[in-house]
């Protein structure tokens, strides 16, 4: 049973109408696969028509479907000998966060990922991919192994956030992310780092602070959620943002709008480096095609990087973040 | 001048006096609610005469509370202004303009080099006064200018911390700010430099999460609201009580991630002590 989106629902309709002549047995007079063809060729066009020109809202709940690619499918379709490593070294093994070696394209990498989960036990046990303290740490420490193997390190981000917690407070939630980012902006080996689905925060930027960041087409990454940014600027996420007569976008839709936290308004900020096209319809509608699509885009990233290690790459990551923001002009 | 101010003003200024001046004469402390005379909290920085409560400061009484006489505001580099024109209820720009009016500041931070009891300093203040202390690209270009200071002038990097985290306003922008200000304090730290974080109420966000948990040595003042998410976000996610004092400095240092909890008026002594013991260089060469 596939998920529709809200604004997917004309789509959900037709597609349930293709859906049900196809089950029908054939009638008198009417030539069903002909029927079929015509509204399949209907259901494409809309599909196209809609996706083409999604407002950052739907973005945004696109980059949350629930069937899009997690980081566990990529690390299952993306790296062969793929060992998991765990823990933290004094805590705990914090779930909401993959991380492990394994060979992509026939290269041993290190790859760390914030991981959502896909049913109700996983998500729990993910804590729906907010990470915890041990998270940011574990994730740490296989950046110093890489660094010390001299791999490169692969990072694939979907996570609401950092998990805003008693607990992950009282054990440093802050420290872990400081020390996340500066592991990442410490590594002597080339970091890569793609936003699949949601770009959360502080709770991204520890895992994503790259030599290359690529973002999927409609992944969003953001400083606070459209409905946090909407809740403090306009109090209710929900109501429109200017008064409350009906039809106009909800507050997190016009907070969505404002964050520009789109890939293409990103790349456009050169806030990323790479943005990858997804399938017709999203990555949850083809995880073959998308995997491809980010298998390849990973492996040009890397292959840029040939060569470049040690203080050099350091140096050169330093100066692409120190860099950032100051030639965009207003 | 018009007439109007000529004459009526005087007029109207007598007729306020009586009710106004005893307002700013005395204050009412927030915690004990007891009257201060002005002066004496002046002379106590701001904190309680009676039960010790730090009030909040702002950037430009920071620097004078800390500094030996005679230091040195710098100017701080000049940044995009409003590259994602951002709107809600009013438009960023105006709410910049608002601030600086308000603050006579640029942006969130000053810097300043000085001295602290004779130990050279470079010393970057935030101002929760401006924006809520938010960090923008303007924030972290003044961290990343203070790092290069304290590089240049061979002196320890100090960072009063007062921000409710990232200015949302910029978007993605201000959440680069947390790695380029990672990176001004790996600047200060290769060269030797002690790099001292004071966190003061309240601290926040993506400031913590980055160059404000950095510091070698990590002092906050005392009662000072210190974390990552915020109460409110926190009791709507895990549903439970917080508990008492959740996130206030003793808080932090009972739980390992300060060095100290340190009372404003002895905030100086202490920082020049710190200083004087890590930098054997400077006293050798002095």
């Amino acid at each position: 049973m596939r998920h529709f989106l809200d604004f997917e629902k004309p789509l959900a309709e037709l597609e349930g109408k293709i859906e049900e002549l196809r089950r029908m047995s054939e009638p008198e007079g009417i030539n069903i696969a002909d029927e079929v063809a015509k509204l399949t060729e209907k259901a494409d066009r809309q599909l196209r028509a809609t996706y083409t020109k999604l407002t950052p809202w739907q973005k945004t709940q696109v980059a949350r479907h629930p069937d899009r690619p997690k980081v566990l499918d990529y690390i299952a379709g993306l790296i062969t000998n793929f060992t998991p490593l765990a823990g933290d070294r004094a805590f705990a093994d914090d779930a909401a966060v993959i991380g492990g070696m394994g060979r992509f394209q026939g290269r041993p990498v290190i790859v760390i990922g914030t991981e959502k989960g896909n049913d109700t036990d996983t998500r729990l046990a993910r804590n729906f991919g907010m990470a915890r303290p041990e998270g940011y740490r574990k994730a740490r420490r296989l950046m110093e192994l890489a660094g010390r193997f001299g791999l490169p390190i692969l990072t694939f981000i979907d996570t609401s956030g950092a998990f805003p917690g008693i607990d992950a407070e009282a054990r440093g939630q802050a420290e872990a992310i400081a020390r996340s980012i500066e592991a990442c902006l410490e590594a002597p080996v080339p970091l890569i780092a793609t936003i699949i689905g949601e770009g959360g925060s502080g709770g991204a930027i520890a895992l994503a602070t790259g030599d290359q960041v690529l973002m999927l087409e409609h992944a969003i990454y953001s400083v606070i959620s459209p409905e946090g940014c909407a809740s403090i600027l306009w109090r209710d996420a929900a109501e429109p943002a200017d008064g409350t007569s009906a039809g106009l976008p909800t507050a997190a839709a016009t907070a969505a709008e404002a964050l520009r936290l789109t890939a293409q308004d990103l790349l456009r900020l050169h806030l990323i480096d790479v943005l990858i096209p997804e399938p017709v319809g999203g990555a949850h509608r083809d995880h073959a095609a998308t995997l491809t699509a980010v298998s390849e885009a990973v492996a040009a990233a890397l292959a840029s990087l040939d060569g470049v290690q040690g203080p050099a790459i350091r140096a050169r990551r330093r100066e692409k973040y120190l860099d950032m923001g100051r030639d965009v002009l207003s | 001048m018009s007439w109007l101010t000529e004459v009526l003003r005087p007029k109207i200024r007598t007729l306020f006096s009586r009710s106004v001046v005893p307002d700013n004469l005395w204050h009412q402390c927030p915690s004990c609610q007891q009257m201060i005379f002005h002066r004496d909290l002046e002379a106590n920085l701001k904190v309680c005469t009676l039960c010790g409560f730090h009030m909040r400061a702002t950037a430009p009484e920071r620097l004078a509370y800390t500094l030996d006489e005679g230091f040195t505001r710098i100017e701080l580099p000049k940044v995009p202004l409003d590259p994602l024109r951002f709107r809600d209820t009013k438009r960023y720009t105006d709410r910049l303009r608002d601030a600086r009016e308000k603050t006579h500041m640029e942006d969130a931070l000053l810097v300043a080099h000085g001295s602290i009891l004779n130990h050279r300093v470079v010393v970057a203040v935030m101002a929760f006064e401006f924006m809520g202390g938010s960090m923008g690209a303007g924030v972290g270009e003044g961290i990343v200018a203070a790092a290069r200071l304290a590089v240049l002038q061979d002196a320890p990097l100090i960072v009063f911390t007062a921000s409710g985290g990232a200015r949302m306003q910029e978007g993605a922008i201000s959440l680069m700010q947390m790695p380029r200000t990672v990176i001004a304090t790996r600047l200060v730290k290769e060269a030797g430099l002690p790099f001292i974080v004071v966190l003061t109420d309240p601290t926040t966000g993506g400031v913590t999460a980055s160059f404000a948990m950095l510091g070698d040595i990590q002092i906050a003042e005392p009662g000072a609201l210190i974390g990552f998410a915020g109460a409110r976000v926190i009791e709507q996610t895990v549903r439970e009580k917080l508990p008492e004092g959740f996130q206030r400095a003793e808080y932090l240092l009972e739980h390992g991630i300060l060095d100290m909890v340190v009372k404003r008026t002895e905030l100086a002594a202490t920082l020049a002590r710190i200083i004087g013991l890590l930098r054997v260089k400077e006293l050798e060469a002095a």
